[in-house]
């Protein structure tokens, strides 16, 4: 470790910071908002079900490396080939998670909330998502340190946020560089991850209870 | 991802069956999902050198903590009324771990195993990196030569690897799934 080269270069180390935040968080607001509307209709029609999961699975499956590269003929060696890879690998996760979540709603309290009158919509946003958001969250949490793990990948596609660093390090045979870019991808992974759990700890006031 | 099963798996069904250590499992697991295995392949080789010793540690160490958690998770999951019952028979310890939990653990303990198994594929071919060889080859390569029928080639033939391991694992799971449990 040279922590002279730390403080020489913290421009570049907080700059590749600042994307890896910015990719991660950008890929998992759009892997959400494709996610959620998905399982909102695979919830309806069973048979989409299936299907969806399928094709996130093999999407999921195929190695980060190559799905970066099979996206460049599209998108080139651009941020948005890299923030399409990793939206593609925060829909499974996503997705399972939130079926998952609202299907476990028990039956008995979506009808007492239809039987109150209340329409699909609202019933829908003030009961059956609060229900299924520890399962949401369980969801979002996998996919948030996933992704900070992935971005780093999409260094060799010339992004990559922290994953230059380890790109810096290896050129160089220099240790520095490696291991400040692991360590803030580890610390930035558990910050994200502790602050979820908080996020939920302060959304359902009501687990805190029983617990 | 032999050597990795061959650590994980007794680990996590050991501590699934007595019943211990479930928080150090859980935790294990968090922390490596965190590790950037990218990061962990080059750490590896500045340290130890170009090799296949570097990458197998990064790839062990990739594998170990799903397949830990998943079996973990997996033999709590057993009933504790068919543990009783097994125990109520006479059967000693290690005939209620082979013949009861671990059956009744399986598809769990598989999808672990599947878990790991994609990413050592997957983090497989960053090897490449480090000037070792595989799959990975044809990408990084490609890459520097701006080559891109190279590397979309590799890549699709990656892409198809990884998905035969992961039919080939879930056909597995299929075959040692007991009768009674298949869904």
């Amino acid at each position: 470790m040279r922590w002279s080269w730390i403080a020489r270069h913290s421009d570049t180390i907080s700059a590749a910071l600042v994307q890896h935040i910015q990719l991660t968080v950008l890929a998992l607001v759009i892997g959400f908002a494709i996610a959620f509307p998905l399982a909102l209709a695979a919830i309806r029609w069973p048979r989409l079900h299936g299907v969806s999961l399928a094709a996130t699975g093999v999407l999921f499956t195929v190695p980060s490396l190559a799905l970066f590269i099979l996206l460049i003929p599209l998108t080139g060696l651009s941020l948005a080939t890299s923030l399409i890879g990793l939206t593609i690998y925060t829909l499974l996760i996503l997705f399972r998670n939130i079926v998952t979540g609202l299907n476990g709603v028990p039956p008995d309290v979506s009808e007492a909330a239809r039987a109150l009158g209340y329409s699909r919509r609202w019933q829908l946003l003030t009961v059956e998502l609060p229900i299924a958001l520890p399962v949401i969250v369980a969801g979002i949490r996998i996919a948030a340190v996933t992704t900070i793990g992935l971005v780093t990948v999409t260094a060799l596609i010339g992004q990559g946020g922290l994953g230059q660093l380890f790109i810096t390090g290896f050129t160089l045979h220099f240790t520095t560089p490696l291991v400040v870019g692991f360590v803030l991808s580890v610390v930035l992974a558990v910050a994200v991850d502790l602050l979820l759990v908080g996020l939920l700890w302060l959304l359902t006031p009501w687990q805190r209870r029983r617990a | 991802m032999g050597v990795a099963a061959a650590i994980a798996l007794p680990v996590g069904i050991g501590l699934g069956h007595f019943g211990r250590g479930g928080l150090l499992a859980i935790n294990i697991a968090n922390v490596g999902r965190a590790v950037p295995s990218f990061g962990l392949i080059i750490l590896m080789f500045l340290l130890v050198g170009v090799g296949f010793v570097p990458v197998l540690v990064a790839l062990v160490a990739l594998a170990v903590p799903p397949m830990v958690t998943n079996s973990y998770v997996g033999m709590r999951a057993v009933d504790p009324a068919v543990r009783q019952a097994a125990e109520a028979i006479g059967m000693t310890g290690w005939q209620r771990l082979m013949q009861v939990e671990l059956p009744i653990a399986l598809p769990l303990v598989m999808a672990g195993v599947r878990t790991s198994a994609i990413q050592v594929v997957s983090t497989a071919t960053l090897a490449a990196y480090v000037g070792l060889g595989g799959l990975g080859r044809y990408l990084i390569d490609g890459l520097a030569q701006h080559q891109l029928t190279q590397v979309v080639g590799g890549a699709i033939v990656v892409a198809l690897l990884a998905l035969l391991v992961e039919c080939v694992l879930a056909g597995l799971q299929r075959l040692i799934t007991p009768k009674g449990l298949a869904t």
